[in-house]
């Protein structure tokens, strides 16, 4: 049985490193081919320093280095700048004209998935199906922690899908919305930031609880009378959520590509908090054809205490996907 | 994200002739994980040891000229690409005070998923070169 999930790296994870400039884009793609993520999801805003100006020379050259590293594209991540202008909103045919924009880049640079942002309208996006389905340009919106799958803001792109009949309009999972235990590099820094070991326990235990969240803030808040780390760290259960991983197979007809977050990898190859031993076998059973993309968000949490190393944490992601899926395909064959 | 890094230290200098400095400039990045059009950064607040200096006073050059803060406002056709090194001026007649200070700079943006506006603010003991 051929493999139906491919891997692949968005160059978000590399971002400490391209930010300081000690990495290039180049060394991006170069080192997620070396560990067979050959697929590559950009941020044009991030990596395309002239956005939105790119001419057909410089599409020719993102192709050349792809075709070097013998990678490929898999992912646009658009912008949505609505607030352009202070004090006044774009209007709605603004809007679609730049999502229009973006959807035109993006075929230009033969991606077929474009990440749409959690806030953009769904009407708006209705606006925009013609254009995705004359560009060939699948437009998932990105269901980020704390949305889930079956939030209500997430069901209506999927109704005006439905309604539309169309398989350019759906959505683009975020691991993070299967935060199962809470992430030890989040509690390590706020107690270098002056949150007290037993207050960080108490928070780690109600999220491993599932205990609502603002029941959670109210506790460490008002009875506990927590110091503002203490406060801060409770306050980021409200972005921390669980949602169930059996209900992918529902989900797993309206999108093509995962944005696969992560905030650290043990030195076995294990993600202690985003629970991939749960989501992977779904996402085998449901035969989902498609690329699980890293998006490694943990620098922002470490930077303070110790040299980030993007390339390694993504390394050892990729080694527990080739384990996970191997593992789940051989339940299934 | 990138709060730590964001004013370059070692970039400081005096402007205006050598005997009579009329302000400073340092190299600052935009703290955001991707580029940003100018006429969604909002503030850049600069302060020498607590103390804010004028929003007038302060200039923005990406690399296409220098722009007051109102004039960025306007500014949609300019953006400040990520990772990026970008020149803060301020007038400062007698330029950065002598010896060791603290130099802060705080970045609001207006980012458009967000309801709130974004705060990044950097804050470095920093000298000009003699």
């Amino acid at each position: 049985m051929s493999a139906k999930i491919k891997r692949g790296v968005s160059l978000y994870s590399f971002q400490e490193e391209m930010f300081l400039g000690q990495m290039s884009v180049e060394d991006c793609v170069s080192f997620a081919a070396s560990i067979g993520a050959t697929g590559i999801e950009i941020l044009p805003e991030q990596n395309m320093p002239t956005f939105p100006h790119i001419t057909d020379a410089q599409v020719g050259e993102w192709q050349d280095l792809l075709a070097r590293h013998g990678a490929h594209f898999t992912c646009y991540d658009m912008f949505l700048d609505t607030k352009l202008r202070k004090g006044e909103l774009l209007s709605d045919d603004e809007q679609v004209e730049s999502i229009r924009r973006d959807l035109v880049l993006c075929n230009r640079l033969g991606i077929r998935n474009m990440r749409v942002l959690v806030f953009v309208r769904p009407d708006i996006l209705e606006r925009c199906v013609p254009y995705a389905e004359q560009l060939d340009v699948h437009m998932g919106v990105e269901v980020h922690a704390p949305w889930h799958l079956e939030h209500a803001w997430i069901l209506r792109t999927i109704e005006v899908a439905d309604r539309l009949g169309t398989k350019h309009l759906g959505i683009l999972p975020d691991m993070g919305i299967f935060m199962k235990h809470y992430p030890p590099e989040f509690r390590a820094r706020f107690e270098r930031e002056g949150a007290r070991p037993e207050v960080t326990q108490f928070i780690v235990d109600q999220h491993e609880a599932k205990i609502m969240s603002e029941y959670t803030i109210y506790e460490v808040a008002v009875k506990l009378q927590g110091n503002a780390a203490e406060v801060r760290m409770a306050e980021t259960l409200r972005h921390a959520p669980f949602a169930n991983p059996r209900r992918i197979g529902d989900y797993a007809p309206y999108f093509r590509h995962i944005q696969a977050k992560f905030y650290g990898m043990t030195a076995e190859a294990n993600d202690p908090s985003i629970a991939y031993d749960e989501v992977i076998p779904e996402l085998v059973k449901a035969g989902w054809e498609g690329t699980l993309s890293s998006e490694y968000e943990g620098n922002r949490w470490v930077q303070d205490a110790q040299p980030v190393d993007s390339r390694e944490q993504v390394r050892r992601q990729h080694a527990m996907f080739t384990r996970l899926i191997a593992q789940a395909e051989g339940e299934i064959a | 994200m990138f709060d730590r890094y964001l004013i370059d230290a070692a970039s400081l200098h005096n402007t205006g002739p050598l005997d009579a400095p009329t302000g400073f400039a340092f190299a600052a990045k935009l703290g955001y994980y991707r580029g940003l059009g100018l006429s969604m950064i909002e503030e850049l607040n600069v302060s020498i040891d607590g103390e804010a200096l004028p929003r007038a006073a302060v200039r923005f050059d990406e690399g296409n000229g220098p722009l007051t803060l109102d004039e960025m406002e306007t500014a949609y056709d300019r953006r400040w690409a990520f990772g990026a090194p970008a020149t803060i001026s301020v007038d400062l007649p007698g330029g950065f005070p002598e010896g060791e200070h603290t130099l802060s700079l705080q970045q609001k943006l207006r980012i458009s998923y967000m309801p709130f506006p974004s705060f990044n603010f950097d804050q470095k003991v920093v000298k000009v070169a003699a």
